[in-house]
């Protein structure tokens, strides 16, 4: 048997609703919101400011340290621990590493940016979304990159390359699945993330890979209009 | 064959495309990359003649010399004070560049400034590590009397100050209050209690509307409204 119909109805490379806002947290340096269908994002930056503890700051340029945790009521039902686990702390990491490539922190010696994503709700791909807001919430506070970060999951569920999975999905049972989550710096074409749950062929990844790029672009833009609909006040100039 | 991608006073993102080819220079917070110049900041765009400068919308304070900024003392050392900047880096004063007049090797430094003190002072020197020199020795520099402090973005103070302190002296004509703006963002009103609370809405405002189109006028006439008297323009 094939896996002919998504389980909630979308094309094989259609995203789920993507929605973003910046600013959504006034008393942070910088802050965004980032959505993608069942999984939402908040973001928010300090800093860059000193950095405590002292044995984590590097003189030759700032250090960037990222938190990720879902809300205690985000699962499906269960209550999610709070506090830092194995699996917090492995996605704190990639998100730190997804977003370096992008940023500047040259100007900023000894000094670190901290981005504390939070996901009240998760529905798969919550990596993704975490990404997608810390890259708004960095160029919300005024932190030098080079361009925005964006992620999306991609993958297979049986003998179908699909494009933003759900959690229906990478659940599914009746064949094979395999999640990739793919962070990139749209300008450079440079892959920032790239893991990999599950099983797949050569083929079908670069077919994957192709997929995630194009909806990447979608994404990309979703972020540059929220970006602009934040400092849109400062159109109407003279 | 060069091309500008841009409309001058555009709102532009990180990795935007400004322009193309090797007839444009990148300025302010505008980077090359070959033939292209990209955006590294969320900020508005300024093309004058061959020169496309970004000029940042938010930010925190970078201490750079010549500043005159407005800090807080929050620690004693040896031989001077740490001084808090709403910055990533503190500055530091020394005993040598506090005072005019010789300050003994042990004496009571609190004598001059206190914890918790606020204190105006140019910035003498920043090094690549981002350690900031402050001198309070200079005309208008040193102690800050009580009055209210409030703070704002840095990259909204040349808009408070207005071009050459238009905007500022139009304040504090209307106010009566006297009012010293740090570099930092930082800034200290002194004067009777309600006019001071006028004058921290006047910031606020100005902070909001920074970059919406007339906003002295705006401003003046806020400040006519509030205070009932006239404003005279000029001087």
């Amino acid at each position: 048997m094939s896996y002919d119909k998504r389980v909630d109805g979308r094309g094989f490379d259609e995203l789920r609703k993507m929605e973003a806002k910046v600013g959504v947290i006034p008393r942070a340096d910088g802050s965004a919101y980032f959505s993608m269908g069942g999984t939402s994002a908040y973001a928010a930056v300090y800093g860059p400011r000193q950095t405590y503890p002292k044995f984590l700051q590097d003189p030759s340029k700032g250090v960037l340290r990222c938190h990720y945790a879902m809300m205690p009521f985000s699962g499906a039902g269960d209550r999610v621990r709070p506090g830092p686990n194995r699996r917090a702390k492995e996605i704190s990491l990639v998100t730190t590493n997804a977003l370096l490539p992008a940023i500047d922190l040259h100007e900023f010696p000894n000094a670190i940016v901290d981005v504390f994503i939070s996901l009240p709700e998760t529905d798969a791909g919550s990596r993704c979304a975490g990404i997608c807001a810390a890259s708004l919430a960095l160029a919300d506070a005024g932190i030098p990159m080079t361009e925005l970060v964006g992620a999306v999951a991609v993958g297979r569920v049986d003998d179908k390359v699909v494009v933003d999975l759900c959690y229906d999905e990478e659940a599914y049972e009746e064949g094979e699945v395999a999640d990739i989550p793919v962070a990139m710096l749209y300008n450079k074409g440079e892959i920032s993330l790239l893991q990999m749950d599950g099983k797949i062929s050569k083929d079908m990844l670069l077919e994957a890979l192709e997929r995630a790029k194009k909806a990447l672009t979608f994404i990309h833009d979703v972020q540059v209009k929220a970006l602009k609909e934040r400092f849109k006040q400062v159109e109407n100039i003279e | 064959m060069s091309e500008i991608k841009i409309k001058n006073k555009d709102i532009v993102v990180p990795g935007e495309e400004l322009a193309e080819g090797m007839d444009f220079i990148p300025s302010g917070a505008a980077y090359r990359v070959k033939d292209k110049i990209f955006s590294n900041r969320v900020g508005l765009v300024q093309v004058d003649g061959r020169i496309v400068k970004v000029i940042p919308l938010n930010g925190k304070y970078n201490p750079e010399r010549n500043d005159v900024v407005i800090g807080k003392i929050v620690d004693i050392l040896m031989s001077g004070w740490r001084i808090d900047l709403i910055s990533p880096y503190e500055g530091v004063l020394n005993i040598r560049d506090a005072s005019d007049r010789f300050i003994k090797k042990g004496e009571d430094l609190t004598r001059f400034f206190q914890i918790g003190d606020w204190i105006m002072a140019k910035v003498t020197n920043v090094t690549t590590q981002k350690l900031v020199d402050l001198t309070t020795k200079g005309y208008g520099l040193g102690k800050l009397e009580p009055g209210r402090i409030i703070k704002v973005s840095p990259y909204k103070v040349p808009r408070i100050i207005g071009k050459k302190g238009s905007m500022m002296r139009m304040i504090t004509k209307a106010t009566d209050c006297k009012i010293n703006v740090g570099q930092n963002g930082i800034i200290w009103i002194s004067g009777s209690p309600d006019q001071e609370i006028l004058v921290a809405k006047v910031i606020k405002l100005i902070e909001e509307e920074a970059h919406i189109s007339g906003l002295t006028a705006r401003i003046k006439e806020f400040l006519e409204k509030e205070t009932g008297k006239k404003i005279e323009e000029g001087d």
